[in-house]
């Protein structure tokens, strides 16, 4: 699975369908203000995992909720699971949301709900039965290593494990992306090490991961990932490599 | 209804907090309504007691004297549909009269006019007996019951069309309640329904969550409201005399209507889900 998915065949269907999401000269403001983000187009890649980095204030975050649903784009189109958004009723999109997992940079955990119910929030959503819940959220507890905090409230946590809960609740309902935003801003080197492992694991497993950070260090340690800049609102791309990546070095180095 | 799947988890993913002014107001409100829900069936049934039968009953006024009575109860009894005549006794006249002219009516030198009561069949009406009356006796006045009682009906009728303007008012007032107690909850749970929404909840799952929570509050206020009320009906029905309830026809309120004022907390309910429902759903339109 991850052979085909990260490894030579995989990127050979760069400009073919096997895009998550496909952006098509995509603009946003909000309200009468400028534009923050300027004519985008980009193809995130099934079971890819990119970086999106650039300076504060130039869009991440703000492309990210294009991509998680957050904001409708005010130009532009923006194709998700192969299906277009443009005119996607409000009432789909529910469904595409379940599809994602997010990680809010502030984490967004339900300050007055066990570690165990945050986790759970997605599942029950879905209105899975209370059986699978008990066994996906322990198992996921167990993964990020709060499994003795479960009962723990947000604000008893530190903000490593709450940032761990904040994971735990965006991937346990197996999404086919991953969207992060600066998941390590505040947390120790070791930390962010420790994320970052749990991210590429996520990876292999087959969900599709972007993540927004400053972080270039997280960027070198991640082989093979893709990197895309975001400067003033448009994409840059020096190199001409970052955005539609040559064939993946990882799987043979 | 249920939108988490155990109601346990509803509540506490928004957990209660601040004054809990709405169940409250919502029973006071309830309070009134259901003194007001039941002087509005008291009345109707008056109206009922009144106009029942009485297309059927008819009467005739003689001018005083009387003198055409023997004829006149002779060719209304010849009237088609015409059921019973039965000519009222002068005596009784007299103490009718009594009551709005003192004493001197009682002397047999007042003429006191002739009053004779008819009834018709079922579905017959009085056209025969009007056109029979008035050949023996020009001067007879022949009028149906719902003439007579014309002016009472219509008063009757408006005073329960402004208890039912009352509580279409307490209806509204209850719902504007429910609708600002519904915004300052959304408020309050901001930031909840904000990740809720952002991983995948529905707008109805979302409405559900205060839905629930309205519709209860409602109903716990409400069934308050309204069982102090019903229990302040009940005493005054109580102390009723039995001359009050003959001369009314009947108790004033009938056990139904006791049932359906019992069922306005449970209607109010519903009224609340409803608004807090479509509430929930406007506010959640402002986000994509
Ligand atoms: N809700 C909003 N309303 C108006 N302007 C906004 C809003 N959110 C972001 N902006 C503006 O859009 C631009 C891009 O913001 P965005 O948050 O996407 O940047 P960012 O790259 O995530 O920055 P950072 O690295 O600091 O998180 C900024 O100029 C910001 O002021
Ligand atoms: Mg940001």
């Amino acid at each position: 699975m991850r052979e085909n998915q990260r490894g030579e065949k995989g990127w050979a269907k760069v400009s073919g369908a096997d895009a998550i999401a496909e952006f098509d000269s995509v603009g946003l403001r909000y309200g009468t203000g400028a534009e923050v983000l300027k004519d985008l187009d980009l193809r995130l890649l099934r079971g890819g995992f990119t970086y999106l980095t650039g300076a504060s204030g130039a869009g991440k975050t703000s492309l990210l909720k294009l991509l998680y649903l957050a904001q409708r784009p005010t130009r532009g189109r923006i194709r998700l699971f192969g299906e277009e958004l443009s005119h996607a009723p409000r009432a789909a999109l529910p469904g595409f949301r379940r599809r994602i997992g997010v990680v809010f940079q502030d984490f967004r955990l339900v300050r007055h709900l066990s570690a165990f119910d945050n986790v759970a929030l997605p599942l029950r959503i879905a209105r899975r039965p209370e059986s699978e819940i008990a066994v996906s959220v322990r198992e996921l507890l167990e993964w990020v290593g709060l499994a003795d905090r479960s009962a723990a409230h947000p604000p008893t946590l530190s903000g490593g494990e709450q940032q761990r809960v904040a994971i735990a609740r965006a991937v346990v309902g197996h999404p086919e992306l991953l969207v992060a935003d600066e998941p390590t801003g505040n947390v120790d080197a070791d930390m962010a090490k420790r994320l970052l492992h749990l991210f590429e694991r996520l990876n292999e497993l087959g969900t599709t991961v972007l993540v927004a950070t400053h972080d270039l260090s997280l960027i070198a340690a991640t082989k093979g990932a893709q990197l895309m800049r975001l400067d003033g609102g448009q994409l840059v791309d020096p190199t001409g490599l970052l955005r539609h990546p040559p064939p993946r070095t990882r799987a043979a180095g | 209804m249920r939108a988490f799947v155990p109601a346990l988890a509803d509540r506490r993913l928004l957990p209660q907090g601040g004054t809990r002014l709405t169940p409250w107001l919502i029973g006071v409100l309830m309070f009134v309504a259901v003194l007001v829900g039941a002087a509005g069936l008291a009345i109707a049934n008056a109206a009922a007691t009144v106009a029942s039968g009485a297309e059927q009953r008819w009467s005739i006024q003689l001018p005083a004297g009387g003198r055409s009575m023997g004829a006149v109860v002779a060719a209304a009894g010849q009237a088609q549909g015409v059921a019973a005549v039965s000519p009222v006794p002068d005596e009784q006249v007299r103490g009718l009269l009594q009551r709005w002219l003192g004493p001197e009516a009682a002397s047999a030198d007042l003429p006191v006019p002739g009053l004779i009561d008819v009834e018709l069949r079922p579905g017959a009406n009085g056209n025969d007996l009007q056109r029979r009356v008035a050949v023996v006796a020009p001067g007879a006045r022949v009028q149906s019951f719902p003439e007579q009682l014309g002016p009472m009906l219509r008063g009757l009728r408006t005073l329960q069309g402004l208890t039912f303007a009352l509580l279409v008012l307490l209806g509204a007032a209850i719902a504007a309640a429910v609708m600002l107690a519904t915004r300052g909850a959304y408020d309050t749970h901001r930031s909840t329904v904000a990740v809720l929404h952002g991983i995948g909840a529905t707008d109805q799952q979302l409405a559900a969550l205060f839905q629930q929570r309205m519709a209860r509050e409602t109903l716990v206020g409400g069934s308050a409201g309204a069982i102090v009320a019903l229990v302040l009906v009940l005493l005054m029905l109580a102390t009723l005399d039995d001359g009050t309830i003959v001369a009314v026809g009947g108790s004033p309120l009938k056990p139904l209507d006791i049932i359906l004022l019992g069922a306005l907390p449970f209607a109010t309910a519903l009224l609340a889900l409803l608004v807090a429902r479509a509430t929930i759903i406007a506010a959640l339109r402002a986000d994509p």
